[in-house]
């Protein structure tokens, strides 16, 4: 908010300033608990750990992507989670069940994740559903299909030749192949949100509303878009994860939502919308699944990971309101 | 009267926000059993001044007596507890809780935890007895209009034994005779250990409540005026540092606008709740004016046109009927509004002023699907060049603009989208008297320019300046439509009161 005097630094300042300095902040953050864990351990920083962080955040991060989007807006989605074992489930189907070919069955399954973001965008621009409720409502919704769908039995990709390698094969040695997707799909969105019309409106939506319906946006189906945006990154969270456990496990899902959502939030993108940048996202899941990661190999027990997981995000959002506290 | 202290006094008052010196050793000397008035262009400073005195925010430098003692309120609640209460511009007003409630928030009469509403309504009305306003304790606020939520800001902020009380435009939203009704409780306010700082844009309510007149400009202090003995005109002058002119009218364009194309041709447009067949024409290069008063339904004409709200009846651009289900398809037509509340429908506040001038243009500033960010900054930069929008940058936040500055930003915003139809309500409301010269400035431009206008406007003397003609409505129907040279305050006000509407309309700051 710094208001710069010469047309140079004011330039070089463009993206400083509010974006920057929130992602300075997530990222030093991320750089303390490293420094940390390092310390703490002598196999922290060993490749095979590192990659196994990597591996943990991908398919997380991957969900938390979509769910910026639908944050920017001032909304929130709860369906990720189990919209995410959704699309891994009818991934199966298409692929173990009906024996769709490998290519069809995963544009299948990044289909259904649209579809559920269709639907959700729906029942928020046109039935006038409060987002919390259309996509709590779906979050049961696609936990109750995926039960059904599978008879409540994981559905096994044995028998599809490749699929695994979606997740564990390395077309760049030594990087598993989901680390690269959730990278690749991370610029994609970063690139969405900021240079083309969904992004804009996203958070011009969230920023106001009613101001940029008047100035000529078609709000509802903009909405509408974002939400099925969202769900395309749901269904490839769903893709990623079917592929590293090789197998569709209906039973999956709760809970990942909140995942999502903390590490929209540690990145430092505000819940009230209109606010909201991708890499802040990619760095705050970095920080859940290094966390999680660090203080199990410290051989702390799972109970009070989820206990400091807690403390960090208090303290993410508390700094990020202190910096906002300033800037008035 | 010089050796007993000042009842408020601040001296060497200084106030920066980053990048802007927004005070610059102001002073400012409230007597016992006055009203001061303050005054100034929005961006002056004033309300910054305000926020330091009621504890809002704290001075970088200077000091504040009450009564001859340091006081340095850490916070508005510190400030009531001292005896200074505000009432503000913007209501801070709780909706769905009753008026009683509202104004005994935080305080409310409690026995053994549990809170006494019969109490607390009995203290609404010995209180709204005591101030002379006609309110029901018992209503819940959303009821209310406009005035009467200010009458409840006004009763909550004189429920505390306040000795300074300070309002900050108070009549933005008030008629002619509510603003009546606010003179005569400040005039009973007053009391010789009391004092009032009264800010507003309007003179002729100035020289009519205030005593002094402190003068600020670009956040530093220019003078202290005794009303009674400056003519207005120099008041202004101290304002803006220059002189301005006053209740002009446009000159006849050549040729009569009324013989021009017909762009915007709207026949019995009815809403459900309001509106009653309003038919009117709107030619090439025409400025028309819609006066009437309040709750005469003007914006709901323009939210109808625009498809904000339901509407029966046809529209027709350039002589084409046109379907507008919402604002998105009044903008394909071309026609484009700005709001009389523009931080709700016309800015995104937390955006900087690229954003917001590119909001209704972003389709076409993209290729292959992807925003050109520097053809934003360009047209912005231009639009702040021929605008003469006062920012440090185009990428200012816009909530850090004046809210002049704010209103062109809107009004490029729909300059760049390139509307044929603009429909302004309320544009110079909150806007002080020189940038309200600059806005009527750009208005009668864009109209030279061929650009289609409808002003709506509650200031008589604005309609007047601006309009080629004047549609007038009253109870959701047009009761007459003028021509601007035939047109005199008194015809206008006849019609708008056709209905035997028992309102009188604000005529605004002529003299």
């Amino acid at each position: 908010m710094t208001t710069t005097p010469t047309p140079a630094r004011r330039r070089a300042l463009r993206f400083g300033n509010r974006q920057q300095l929130q992602q300075i902040l997530a990222f030093t953050g991320l750089v303390v608990i490293f420094a940390f864990f390092s310390f703490a351990s002598p196999y922290f920083l060993d490749w095979p750990n590192v990659k196994g962080i990597l591996l943990a955040t991908s398919v997380t991060g991957i969900m938390a992507l979509g769910a910026t989007f639908v944050i920017a807006t001032g909304g929130i989605d709860l369906s990720v989670g189990t919209g995410m074992t959704l699309c891994s489930v009818m991934t199966a189907v298409f692929l173990a069940n009906i024996g769709l070919p490998l290519f069809v069955g995963v544009l299948g399954g990044l289909a259904i994740g649209a579809l559920i973001g269709l639907v959700n965008g729906l029942n928020v621009s046109y039935l006038r559903l409060p987002p919390f409720i259309a996509t709590l409502a779906m979050m049961m919704i696609a936990q109750g299909l995926s039960l059904v769908i599978s008879g409540t039995k994981p559905i096994y990709f044995s028998d599809v030749a490749g699929f695994d390698q979606i997740a564990a094969g390395e077309l760049i040695p030594g990087l598993p192949n989901a680390v690269l997707i959730f990278f690749v799909a991370a610029i994609v969105a970063g690139v969405v949100l900021s240079k083309t019309l969904a992004g804009r409106y996203a958070l011009s939506i969230g920023s106001n509303e009613e101001a940029t319906a008047i100035s000529g946006v078609n709000v509802r189906r903009w909405k509408v878009v974002i939400y099925v945006i969202a769900g395309l990154f749901t269904g490839l969270a769903g893709v990623v994860l079917g592929s590293r456990l090789n197998s569709a496990q209906p039973g999956l899902g709760l809970g990942y939502e909140l995942e999502a959502i903390a590490a929209v939030v540690i990145g430092g993108t505000s819940l009230r919308g209109g606010k909201a940048t991708i890499l802040g996202t990619v760095i705050g899941a970095l920080i859940m699944a290094t966390l999680t990661n660090g203080l199990r190999i410290m051989s702390i027990p799972q109970e009070w990971q989820r206990v400091a997981v807690g403390i960090v995000i208090i303290l993410a959002v508390y700094a990020d309101q202190l910096r906002r506290g300033k800037e008035a | 009267m010089s050796d007993s202290p000042a009842l408020l006094r601040a001296t060497g008052i200084s106030k920066s926000f980053p990048g802007v010196r927004a005070l610059d050793d102001v002073h400012l000397d409230l007597r016992h059993g006055e009203v001061l008035a303050l005054v100034g262009e929005n961006g002056a400073g004033k309300s910054t001044f305000m926020n330091l005195l009621s504890g809002v925010l704290q001075p970088d430098a200077g000091v504040m007596e009450l009564n001859g003692a340091p006081m340095s309120p850490a916070g508005p609640r510190q400030a009531n507890e001292l005896g200074i209460s505000v009432i503000h511009q913007e209501f801070h007003l709780m909706p769905d809780l009753t008026v009683a409630q509202n104004i005994f928030i935080g305080r409310e009469p409690r026995r053994s935890g549990v809170i006494r509403d019969d109490e607390l309504v009995r203290r609404a009305k010995a209180l709204f007895e005591r101030l002379g306003i006609p309110l029901d304790p018992r209503q819940p606020v959303s009821h209310l209009s406009v005035a009467g939520q200010q009458m409840v800001e006004i009763a909550k902020a004189l429920s505390f034994d306040a000795q300074v009380l300070i309002m900050d435009e108070p009549t933005a939203a008030l008629t002619e005779t509510e603003v009546a009704t606010l003179f005569r409780i400040v005039r009973d306010f007053i009391s010789p250990r009391t004092g009032v700082i009264y800010v507003s844009h309007r003179m002729d309510e100035v020289k009519e409540i205030s005593d002094r007149i402190t003068v600020l400009r670009d956040g530093r202090y220019v003078d202290t005026l005794p009303t009674a003995e400056t003519p207005t005109r120099e008041v202004i002058a101290a304002m803006v540092g220059r002189q301005l002119e006053v209740g002009v009218r446009p000159d006849p364009t050549e040729p009569d606008p009324t013989q021009r194309p017909v762009v915007l041709s709207v026949r019995g447009l009815s809403t459900r709740k309001l509106l009653k067949d309003v038919s009117f024409e709107l030619h090439r290069g025409e400025i028309l004016g819609f006066a009437g008063l309040m709750g005469a339904g003007r914006t709901e004409v323009a939210r109808a046109i625009i498809g904000a709200d339901r509407s029966t009846g046809v529209i027709e651009v350039n002589g084409r009927p046109v379907t507008v289900r919402n604002p998105a398809d009044a903008v394909r037509n071309g026609i484009g509004y700005l709001s009389e509340d523009r931080k709700r429908y016309g800015l995104l506040l937390d955006q900087d002023v690229v954003r917001n001038v590119m909001l209704s243009s972003l389709p076409g500033m993209t290729r292959a699907g992807f925003v050109r960010d520097t053809d934003g900054r360009r047209v912005a930069a231009d639009m702040v060049r021929q605008l003469a929008i006062r920012t440090p940058s185009v990428t200012q936040t816009a909530k850090n603009l004046s809210g002049g500055n704010q209103q062109k930003v809107v009004l490029a915003k729909w300059l760049v989208r390139d509307c044929d139809v603009l429909i302004v309500d309320e544009p110079t409301r909150g806007i002080d008297v020189g940038a309200k010269d600059e806005i009527y400035t750009l208005l009668t431009g864009l109209a030279a320019q061929g650009k289609s206008i409808i002003v709506i406007s509650s200031e008589l003397p604005e309609v007047l300046r601006l309009a080629d003609r004047i549609v007038v409505m009253c109870e959701g129907r047009v009761t007459g439509t003028l021509a601007n040279a035939d047109a005199t305050q008194h015809d206008i006000m006849e019609l708008a009161t056709r209905f035997g509407a028992d309102h009188l309309i604000t005529t605004g700051d002529a003299e």
